[in-house]
């Protein structure tokens, strides 16, 4: 170790690529910033929130967030939203046809690809969007071109009179650099302007604005030749040639500093013929794009030679490290191998994320683990992880709010084989509202016969307790409308008797109102009403412990899944029959535990009794 | 165009992120470009957490590739163990002596290791390993292992203790100025706690 310092100490911001959008899409004078949260975007709004200067607001999905973006530059607002990759796809309506009436106002959004799913269903490109929409694309590739680029795409929405769209990744997300902010911008809405023929897009008013839409992508195409963010990195090492966006530009950067390096930052619509001029100095061209192979293809179908996808991997973030070996292959050179020897990764056992501590969620998965011949329909969020160790208990993740309707075709789907099951959907409250009523809606209109446990913990809980219509706070946290779950699933048309509100610690009621509601063969809603153990508003009680003496060994309350309860040891026990019990007993952590109680009810030598608390309460996987 | 790379691990909630946050300040404070990322979409979920710190004069790629990491700190024994292949042949490692056993390990499916710092010394590494949680407690608040963890760091970077210290302080006690002692002091146990301890001789 020992860096050299640098001669100048300049003074700068420190922020994530997240934390920098917020900051340009502020400075750029924004007036309206809408978004659902999302893994890895959801900063970016909470973020912006903190500024007095402009309206946010969290909204129910990403289609409604866009329309209220629109809506905002309809009148002539310059507008904002987030949303991670997936967000796009539920947004995608409203986006197709806002392409075609255009803009007023700047109008840019922040998509989020999560390269590499560290929290997130699966894989895809956003750059997609641009290419489908007909918009101009920004890829950013550190914290300073993402304030940048965010600045950059305002003036680029209203110069053409259209939405443009940022797109980040995990990794420009959650990376923190420095960042030199400009100068803040005012912006006044000019007023809403009555137009029939752009704003409403009925088929005789649409089809002279597609015309214009491909008028106007022709358009692009000639600025993006023009733009400072597309830019050519001279190198000396003329053997390969390198083509790249975004995070990938950092990683080519780092492992080939001699290379010459055209750099895509407005990556749509793609500078063709200045990437040929690049293309005809170097002998090879490698295009180096994390996930789709999309502006490999463009270049291969405008004839200009080039490889990409064939030597590097399609899945997952690119890094030196799988670079390395690919530009190795191309140069019909040996793969290098590190300076010194690299030591071998350890085994050690997997740590998948679970439930907290006393989460309220813990008590639906020992019950529904308990019952037999279910088929669980999950959804997305911190009740997805019912489907691990030591539950098992959900059986199918799909998309926001696919748990009524993929439970819905079960029900109806069903054959011999699965006559005797009886389908419960599992959804918790913001992804109800986000897109799962409308399954509900569809399931009481159907006649389906499902049973569905709605988890109300009053918090959007796998992105960090954000607020949502069901919390009665705003995203300020200041109070709200709060929707009442009960009234609104009787007006979806669930029988009044078939709805039922109740405690998820107190296990015999849930036993007992889960093994009733799926025996009728008509939709039942059971409602959960207790608190995410990670927002303000959750209040722990007196803890527990093991009495060690008492213990027998039995391991019920592992079944419970509580990460606090841990084993002492274990022990093989021979009944009188010669059947073979494994024992594991048990100790709680006392400094972890808040005094939920769930383990308690299945303790039959009654072992677990309160503890005075030695230390504070410390929870152990607190908010971070 | 030397850089220096850190590499922080433990498990979501333990701190991981405030403290690398925490030594980005520091380096920011003497003027090198610096750039933190980490992975973390479910941290908040028991699950991993691995935060990577590079700074010097000009940082291209967030990313620490394996076998590349100057110093490895772990906020908890397996982890440092996992993610010991992180560090260069011969690196230092500062651990965290305590241990979090998660569910998989509870129910029967895995083992936790007998002795992660021990497998760590068997690969050739230095190893500096002490319990941060009893130091904290030592003060009265377990939620000063954070500051325990950076004073442990403070004299393996390539700049004065000091600097850290003054980052950790002026974190800490801008928040809670009557912290501010308290921290001082979990800072200088961490710092005496690696001091004491030269790390045993590679047996293997």
């Amino acid at each position: 170790m020992g860096a050299a310092l640098p001669e100048t100490a300049p003074s700068r911001l420190f922020l994530s690529g997240n934390e920098a959008v917020a900051l340009a899409v502020r400075d750029a004078g924004c007036r309206v910033a809408a978004a659902y949260p999302g893994t890895p975007a959801t900063e970016i709004l909470e973020e912006l929130s903190r500024f007095p200067d402009l309206y946010t607001e969290w909204s129910v999905n990403e289609k409604v967030s866009l329309e209220v973006a629109l809506g905002a530059s309809m009148v002539g607002a310059r507008a904002f939203c987030a949303m991670k990759h997936v967000g796009l796809n539920v947004a995608a309506d409203a986006l197709m046809t806002m392409t075609v009436t255009g803009t007023e106002g700047g109008l840019v959004i922040a998509v989020a690809d999560d390269v590499g799913m560290s929290s997130s269903q699966n894989e895809q490109d956003s750059r997609f969007w641009a290419r489908f929409a007909h918009l101009p694309l920004f890829e950013p590739a550190d914290a300073q071109e993402s304030y940048d680029m965010a600045r950059e795409a305002f003036a680029v929405s209203e110069r053409f009179r259209c939405p443009a769209i940022v797109r980040l990744t995990t990794r420009i997300c959650h990376v923190k650099g420095r960042v030199v902010a400009g100068e803040r911008e005012a912006h006044e809405p000019a007023g809403f302007v009555k137009d029939p023929q752009r704003w409403v897009m009925v088929p005789g008013h649409a089809k002279p604005r597609v015309a214009l839409m491909y008028e106007r992508e022709e358009a692009l195409r000639a600025a993006s030749a023009q733009s400072p963010f597309n830019l050519l990195v001279e190198g000396s090492d003329r053997r390969i040639g390198f083509v790249t966006s975004g995070p990938a530009y950092m990683h080519v950067r780092e492992t080939f500093p001699d290379a010459p390096v055209f750099k895509l930052g407005q990556s749509y619509p793609l500078p063709l013929e200045r990437l040929r001029e690049f293309a005809a100095g170097v002998d090879q061209l490698l295009v180096v794009e994390e996930t789709e192979p999309l502006v490999e293809s463009e270049l291969r179908a405008g004839g200009i030679a080039c490889t990409g996808k064939d030597v590097l991997p399609r899945v997952g973030e690119l890094s030196p490290d799988r670079l390395r070996p690919a530009v190795a292959r191309l140069r019909g050179e040996e793969i290098p191998v590190t300076a010194q020897p690299r030591l071998v990764p350890q085994q050690v056992f997997p740590r998948p994320p679970t439930m907290c501590v006393a989460c309220p969620h813990l008590g639906i998965y020992y019950t529904l683990a308990q019952l037999r011949n279910l088929t669980i329909s999950g959804d997305i969020g911190c009740y997805t992880l019912g489907a691990g160790h030591p539950w098992n208990a959900l059986d199918t993740c799909i998309s926001m709010g696919a748990s009524m309707g993929v439970a819905l075709g079960m029900d109806k789907g069903r054959g011999q084989a699965d006559a005797k099951k009886a389908v419960i959907a599992v959804i918790g409250d913001s992804t109800f509202m986000h897109m799962g009523m409308q399954g509900l809606l569809d399931i009481t209109w159907n006649r389906g016969n499902v049973t569905v446990l709605l988890l109300d913990n009053r918090a959007v809980g796998m992105t960090g307790g954000q607020d949502n219509p069901g919390t009665g706070r705003d995203i300020h946290g200041e109070s709200a409308q709060r929707v009442d779950f009960a009234k609104l699933c009787e007006a979806l048309g669930v029988k009044k008797e078939r709805i039922h509100t109740l405690d998820p610690y107190e296990l015999p009621t849930l036993f007992k109102t889960l093994r009733e509601e799926i025996k009728i063969p008509e939709p039942s809603v059971i409602i959960t009403d207790r608190p995410c153990v990670l927002i303000d508003h959750y209040k722990p009680t007196q803890p527990y412990k093991v009495i060690a003496d008492k213990c027998t060994g039995c391991a019920n309350c592992i079944d419970v899944g509580c990460p606090a309860i841990h084993v002492t040891r274990r022990e093989t026990q021979v009944k009188p029959s010669g059947k073979e019990v494994e024992l594991a007993f048990v100790r709680i952590e006392t400094s972890a535990c808040t005094g939920c109680g769930l383990c308690v009810q299945p303790c039959a030598p009654e072992a677990i009794v309160h503890a005075l608390p030695e230390h504070p309460v410390k929870f152990l996987h607190a908010k971070v | 165009m030397t850089i220096t790379n850190i590499a922080v691990c433990g498990i979501g909630g333990q701190g991981v992120m405030t403290a690398t946050e925490i030594l980005a300040e520091a380096a920011l404070s003497l003027g090198f470009d610096v750039k933190k990322t980490e992975v973390a979409g479910m941290s908040q979920r028991g699950g991993v957490v691995t935060s990577h710190l590079r700074f010097g004069p000009q940082v291209l790629s967030p990313q620490i590739m394996p076998g590349e990491a100057d110093l490895l700190v772990g906020f908890e024994a397996a982890e440092a163990l996992r993610w010991a292949h992180m560090l260069k042949p011969g690196g230092i490692a500062l651990v965290n002596q305590g241990r979090f056993v998660p569910p998989v390990v509870t129910i029967g499916l895995y083992d936790y290791p007998e002795d992660p710092i021990g497998e760590m010394r068997k690969l050739g590494l230095a190893v500096f390993d002490f319990d941060a949680s009893a130091l904290a407690l030592q003060l009265g608040n377990i939620r000063l292992g954070n500051t325990v963890m950076l004073g442990a760091m403070s004299d393996r970077l390539p700049f004065p203790a000091d600097v850290l210290r003054n980052a950790v302080l002026a974190r800490f006690g801008a928040r809670k100025p009557e912290l501010l002692e308290l921290n001082r002091q979990a800072f200088e146990l961490g710092r005496a706690a690696v001091a004491q301890r030269a790390p045993a001789p590679a047996t293997a």
